[in-house]
């Protein structure tokens, strides 16, 4: 019965030998297999039909796009080698790379990536359809290179091309079959570092080395689990006994990150998620008073101590956001109106609208959904609701499911609720579908929900997206945000950052912007 | 004879009742708001109206409700329970992979809470009021009151994580190939700790229960009777007081039996034990309406079952009582 701790015990050594001879680890090495957290249990792992985070973090080691991205987003190689962009920005040239073989043995060409764009992902995918459709031509003058020619330009296009957003998919197996119905779904196809061996449902999923991946030599691990953990105690019990080792995401409760940090066998960082680049925000319903009127929502801004939220409920991990686009995400600027934690001066600004407090000392009630993604989204809703109370606004709070927080707000049911998205590299990819009044479509979520128009904003956007230069581009997008954050269509809290904690033993596992998403050739086990 | 009229009647309720409880369910779950589409939109930050309509008429939501309530009926009828469009995959082979391990777990801690209980109900009857029968009053009242994830949890700490005898989660060794006794071995030590956090609760229950009836038969006149005829105690507790005392037990151990095929989310969650319980309450979440419904008509199927097992073992323990009357 004490195996596993015999086990511990052998691992502690192997830890400390490694720790004496940390010079000597610096090769990468072949062998080892690594156990990772998954949870939720990912629906399918065919990334092509689905983009949930479980699914690109497990699809991701299957399928590979053309291009990979550092920790500042500069494009790196990937299932292509090198690329041009003209200089009038509408022709964007890959040049693949050779010898990559399906998981099928079958060759990879340029074809599949034409296949995947034109005819796949624009049938299959809401974020890629609307990049796609910009092409005029897509094309493959020959079996290593694919021509794009846009029908005018877009500067975010170099940014399409990581997995969760173009994965490249196999013509010869998709080719007039109905996309999302096709069996091969379940046992997926990819030019990833590994193939899927078994997927027992409630319980793990395993992959082992792809032995013809085209990277030669790679990857260095010999096999990958991934352990459906659906309770967090039981999760943080399996990063601390070493039983698995990685965690990513919301997999560690926020509480939990402190204690975890202090433990020797463990490293925590918090890149790895650039291209996601995730901000939390109060999004208000502007068709409902009191959030029509500007100082309102000021007030509402105001009266939010995000540094606290940050301390007390994120436990330190991420920082204050100062606008709609992500200090991450390139035409970030910081230079924008100021909303610091001030409730005499919101109190001053409701006093203003007219809005007094009554006998009972509110001004006014509203009612807020709650976010159904988490404990942590559950405390800073408790916290708003206080810090909202303590100027006077009463807040009545809705808790859901996702269905059902989905469904209230995709239909514009609902007055206030904290949302999270992801920025995916660029404003034009994912800010300013959540401004531009074209985006306002009632039952659709991620749209423009909360019903902001303002047509100088559409104008700049829409010019922003087709700007070659980046210095003009610049401009507007740092005119988008003064305007934005002057009027406050949400409040922007924070800029989230994840704990991802890695094992000591595996080096090189977060190597790129989208982190444990990315397809771990890369990673290894040090030496026992 | 009569008992196989008996039964062959209450089968045929049975069916009648279920076909009920299929059209209930169906249109109740309808009754939540949102549907797959939103869920999975809502899951991927993404979904335009295309995306929505495509998810929809694959699903076949887009059919009017009767239309989809009819169809399900006629595949039930015919035994076919659907397919999982969000795990693309049958909802039968679902059913088939998660049943096994519930059974296993809460069988084992549904035998093992009714014979420790009883034994425990008994022995406290025994020895009422000194302190050994204090002692199991005590625990019996602490278990009931706790709740399963707490003492889940503090199993975990005590012996995965200080001790480190014994896995933490999980229903065997991934990653090792075991076959035959060393795999069931490695089974049962994974089973060890979730089985015991489901069965102590409901240890305590028929401890309690067991004590209670015990107490409440031992003092009626026919063992009065029996102690007077000079019948050795050992034999009054077996044949006069426990065979009367135990009706009550049989009766909640009925309807807790029942729910043995629904699992138990809690137990399953804290442990990762890949049961069925989980996967109903997920289906619950993810709107995936072709699985809850497979769950619900397996579990009413159990229900419907395990009582009228129940009433026949009813018959045997106490043959006054008559079946059908």
């Amino acid at each position: 019965m004490s195996r596993i701790s015999a086990i511990r015990a052998m691992l502690a050594g192997a830890v400390l030998a490694t720790a004496a001879s940390a010079a000597a680890a610096q090769t990468p090495q072949r062998g080892g297999t690594m156990n990772i957290i998954i949870s939720p249990e990912p629906p399918t792992l065919m990334l092509g039909i689905n983009q949930t985070t479980p699914t690109a973090i497990v699809g991701g080691k299957i399928y590979e796009s053309l291009l990979r991205y550092d920790f500042d987003l500069k494009p790196m190689p990937g299932l292509a080698k090198s690329w041009t962009v003209s200089p009038d920005g509408l022709t964007y040239t890959f040049k693949l790379q050779q010898g990559v073989k399906w998981h099928d043995g079958k060759p990879f060409t340029a074809d599949d990536v034409v296949f995947s764009a034109k005819t796949y992902l624009t049938a299959v995918h809401p974020r890629s359809r609307p990049i796609f459709q910009r092409c005029e031509e897509i094309s493959a003058p020959d079996p290593e290179t694919v021509v794009f020619k846009l029908k005018g330009p877009f500067a975010p296009f170099i940014m399409a091309w990581e997995p969760s957003t173009a994965p490249i998919v196999p013509k010869h197996i998709y080719e007039g079959t109905d996309f999302r119905a096709n069996p091969a779904n379940n046992t997926p196809i990819g030019t990833g570092p590994f193939k899927l061996k078994e997927w027992v449902r409630g319980s793990h999923i395993h992959f082992v080395r792809n032995d013809d991946y085209w990277q030669k030599g790679k990857p260095y691990l010999d096999e990958i689990y991934y352990r459906v953990l659906p309770d967090a105690s039981a999760r943080v019990v399996a990063m601390e006994t070493g039983q698995t080792h990685l965690s990513a995401f919301a997999d560690i409760e926020t509480f939990e990150v402190p204690r975890l940090k202090a433990l020797p066998n463990l490293e925590l960082t918090t890149k790895g998620y650039e291209y996601l680049a995730q901000i939390a925000w109060l999004d208000f319903n502007l068709r409902n008073p009191p959030f029509n009127d500007k100082r309102f929502r000021q007030a509402v801004y105001h009266a939010i101590d995000r540094n606290f939220m940050r301390d007390r409920i994120w436990f330190g991990l991420g920082k204050p956001a100062t606008g709609p686009i992500h200090s991450s995400i390139p035409h970030y600027d910081a230079n924008v109106p100021k909303y610091p934690f001030d409730p005499k001066k919101a109190e001053a600004l409701l006093d203003a609208m007219g809005l007094k407090r009554g006998a009972d000392g509110v001004r006014v009630k509203v009612t807020m959904e709650s976010l159904p993604y988490g404990d942590v989204y559950v405390r800073a809703g408790e916290y708003i609701r206080q810090a909202l109370g303590r100027v006077g606004i009463q807040v009545t709070l809705r808790s859901s499911d996702v269905a059902t927080w989905g469904d209230r707000v995709r239909n514009w049911d609902y007055d206030m609720t904290l949302q999270v998205l992801s920025q995916l590299g660029h404003p034009a990819l994912g800010v300013s579908r959540l401004y531009i009044s074209s985006n306002i479509r009632k039952g659709v979520l991620f749209s423009n929900v909360n019903g902001y128009s303002n047509p100088r904003i559409d104008e700049l956007f829409d010019k922003a997206a087709v700007t070659v230069d980046p210095v003009e581009a610049q401009k507007m997008y740092s005119e988008i945000q003064r305007i934005l954050v002057d009027d406050v269509p949400v409040a922007w809290l924070l800029e989230l950052d994840f704990p991802t904690f890695i094992d000591k033993r595996f080096r090189n596992v977060v190597t790129s912007a989208i982190g444990v998403r990315d397809n771990f050739a890369d990673a290894y086990m040090v030496a026992k | 004879m009569e008992r196989l009229e008996f039964i062959a009647q209450r089968l045929v309720k049975g069916v009648v009742v279920l076909l009920g409880i299929v059209v209930l369910n169906f249109l109740l779950i309808r009754l939540a708001p949102g549907d797959p589409a939103t869920v999975m939109a809502g899951e991927a930050g993404a979904g335009d109206e295309v995306f929505l309509q495509q998810l929809r008429a694959q699903f076949g939501l887009d059919q009017p409700l009767v239309d989809q309530l009819w169809a399900y009926v006629r595949n039930i009828v015919t035994l076919d329970f659907g397919f999982s469009y969000r795990q693309q995959r049958p909802v039968v082979d679902l059913l088939a992979e998660r049943l096994p391990p519930t059974l296993l777990l809460t069988g084992t801690a549904f035998l093992l809470s009714l014979v420790v209980g009883v034994a425990l109900g008994v022995a406290a009857a025994r020895v009422v009021g000194r302190w050994s029968d204090s002692l199991i009053t005590v625990l019996a009242l602490f278990f009931y009151a706790t709740p399963l994830f707490w003492v889940g949890l503090m199993g975990v700490l005590l012996f995965s994580v200080t001790l480190g005898w014994l896995p933490a989660f999980g229903m065997f060794t991934v990653g090792v190939p075991l076959a035959g006794w060393a795999l069931a071995l490695d089974v049962g030590e994974h089973l060890v700790l979730p089985a015991l956090t489901l069965a102590l609760f409901h240890m305590a229950v028929y401890a309690r229960m067991t004590r209670a009836s015990m107490l409440e038969v031992r003092d009626q006149d026919f063992v009065r009777t029996a102690r007077a005829k000079g019948i050795a105690e050992g034999e009054i507790l077996r044949r006069h007081v426990l065979r009367n005392a135990i009706l009550p037990v049989v009766t909640i151990a009925g309807v807790k039996a029942g729910y043995l095929i629904g699992g138990s989310i809690v137990v399953e969650t804290v442990f990762a034990w890949p049961g069925i319980g989980r996967l109903a309450y997920e289906a619950v979440l993810q709107r995936d309406y072709n699985v809850l419904l497979g769950v619900f008509l397996l579990s009413s199927a159990m229900v419907i079952a395990v009582n009228l097992a129940t009433d026949v073992v009813y018959s045997l323990v106490d043959p006054r009582i008559e079946l059908g009357a």
